[in-house]
């Protein structure tokens, strides 16, 4: 039932894309934004299309993984393509009758915003897709971490994160068991008008909060008995180490951005 | 009231990475008044398996016919079904929700459209077949009861709805002795009472003993074997296979019979060991040697 839900998305298999540290492709997703952003004609869309083809190939994530994650938010990118279609203005005039007038212009700019936004989907279900809610908290931490010396609670934030990653298939799991539990008593979560709906969640609801809460207390009792205190002078299991692969992907991640910059620099004029 | 399960499999996930095969062609029937034993290892598919006979989960392929009526057919009011098979899961405490046990068992029989006299009464048949006194307790709070009271409120909010077959998902599980035996000696008196068929799903071979009928034990979503506790517990060997043992008295009367002492192969209850050990040493002081180990 709810089982169908998968949180964080990983898709675990082992790449190159997957080996990378995770706070090098925080970096490179952040980078990769940017270049979204600075690209300004079609040389530089396909330059993006190329690139993020080559990482979902290399990567070992089936393509329609991807476009799982694109799923959600179509309506939201149709918007944005209907609205710049119809209300950018310009002058070589494609089509026009009653009040609609769509130009070259306005479907140029139609297409890129919402081919934008498709590719800030794509690049950041990437990031989620090859790492794991763990190592990617991990990496937020060590990227934070400088941060301390004002002190931002880097470790703090981060063993939230964790947790809550750590616990949200488990609450699923759960949800799923207490709502089976309630149907088999007769309970229908499925009919009804807003107001029955909402009350018949209080069956659900009740047993869920208190079997967090007593997780959350459990949780906390087997951490202090293994002398957690914080972040101070922890260490971990697993140090990140930057590798010959982390050198290759930010190369790749440069060349793109410089070649982007260049594109926006010299072709700018062609297409807008 | 009978369940027919034919060819059931079962995936999870299925589609994606992480497909599992849960359940793998399973056949069985489960007849009126039986009270029926599941064992296997864990994951060996007892709760996918226990969820179907209810509807709760669908049959990857196979049926699932109750008195022969297709379980996911299109026209089966699944809801009324339901009330008639009643379903109690893995640690069912968890599932209490109202402020009052009283209300909480009520959950059930409000469900089913039931007139308020009529809701009381269930309240009060149900509590009285898991032995909690209703004066004493129908007006506490479910949530400062002990473990053990609270697992009975749950199983006694299935049982208000009178459900004609009773599954119970590891009933026992995490209980102390004590609680244990109050459950299990409750089931024993609604299956001969009510004559409710009953299924019951358990790690312990003891209980399994104990009450059931007919077991049926499962292996990597398979059926391995079925047959009544004596035919099923004469086969140590295969139990072993399955990651599964045996009732303490099998195992001591197999141990006894490998040191001479003239036993029949198939005992499993504590009871019937006793009656033979004792006609063994009666006979043993009246008659002399020849009963005695070599």
């Amino acid at each position: 039932m709810l089982s169908n839900i998968t949180m964080g998305q990983y898709y675990p298999v082992d790449s190159r894309v997957h080996r990378l540290d995770p706070r090098i492709k925080l970096i490179l997703t952040i980078v990769f934004i940017v270049c979204v952003f600075l690209a300004h004609s079609f040389v530089g869309y396909l330059l993006l299309t190329a690139f993020l083809i080559m990482i979902c190939r290399l990567s070992c994530v089936p393509f329609r993984f991807l476009l799982r994650g694109l799923k959600p938010l179509r309506m939201i990118i149709i918007l944005t393509f209907l609205l710049n279609l119809f209300f950018t203005p310009g002058e070589d005039v494609w089509l026009a009758f009653w009040i609609i007038r769509i130009t070259r212009e306005a479907f140029l700019q139609a297409l890129f915003y919402s081919l934008r936004l498709v590719f800030l989907v794509a690049g950041t279900s990437l990031l989620t897709l090859t790492t794991s809610p763990i190592a990617l908290s991990d990496g937020i931490e060590l990227l934070l971490s400088p941060l301390r010396r004002i002190h931002f609670p880097a470790h703090e934030l981060a063993m939230m994160m964790t947790i809550a990653l750590r616990f949200i298939p488990t609450l699923l799991e759960e949800t799923d068991k207490i709502m089976k539990a309630q149907m088999a008593r007769g309970a229908d979560f499925e009919s009804g008008n807003l107001l029955s709906r909402a009350r018949a969640m209080v069956p659900l609801l009740v047993p869920l909060f208190v079997s967090a809460f007593r997780r959350a207390g459990d949780l906390a009792l087997a951490m202090e008995s293994r002398c957690y205190h914080g972040g101070e002078g922890r260490t971990r299991l697993r140090v990140l180490k930057i590798t010959r692969n982390d050198w290759i992907a930010c190369g790749v991640l440069a060349l793109l951005l410089a070649l982007i910059i260049l594109e926006g620099i010299f072709l700018k004029g062609v297409l807008f | 009231m009978s369940i027919e399960v034919r060819h059931l499999t079962h995936c999870y996930s299925e589609g994606s990475a992480m497909r599992t095969v849960a359940l793998d062609d399973v056949s069985l029937t489960i007849g009126d008044g039986e009270f029926i034993g599941i064992i296997g290892h864990t994951g060996s598919g007892k709760s996918t398996l226990v969820q179907h006979l209810n509807g709760l989960l669908k049959p990857s392929s196979g049926q699932i016919l109750v008195n022969g009526q297709d379980l996911n057919g299109e026209h089966v009011n699944r809801r009324a079904l339901r009330q008639q098979i009643g379903l109690v899961f893995q640690y069912p405490e968890y599932q209490l929700f109202e402020e009052t046990v009283a209300r909480d068992i009520a959950f059930g029989p409000k469900n089913q459209g039931l007139s308020q006299e009529e809701i009381d009464e269930r309240v009060r048949y149900a509590m009285s077949c898991v032995h909690l006194d209703y004066e004493k307790y129908s007006e506490r709070s479910p949530f400062e009861l002990s473990g053990g009271q609270m697992r009975r409120v749950a199983i006694a909010g299935v049982l208000a709805m009178k459900p004609s077959v009773l599954i119970l998902d590891e009933p026992t599980a995490g209980l102390d002795p004590r609680g244990r035996d109050r459950i299990l000696s409750m089931l024993e008196e609604l299956h001969a009472r009510e004559s409710t068929t009953i299924v019951m799903v358990s790690h312990s071979m003891d209980d399994m003993a104990r009450l059931a009928t007919r077991l049926i034990v499962m292996a990597e979503g398979k059926i391995l074997a079925t047959g009544t506790p004596r035919e099923i517990f004469a086969q140590e060997e295969m139990m072993l296979s399955a990651g599964l043992g045996v009732p303490e008295a099998a195992r001591l009367c197999r141990a006894l019979r490998a040191a001479g002492y003239d036993l029949p192969g198939d005992l499993y209850r504590m009871e019937e060991l006793k009656e033979h050990l004792l006609r063994l040493w009666s006979a043993r002081k009246s008659g002399g040697k020849e009963a005695q180990p070599c």
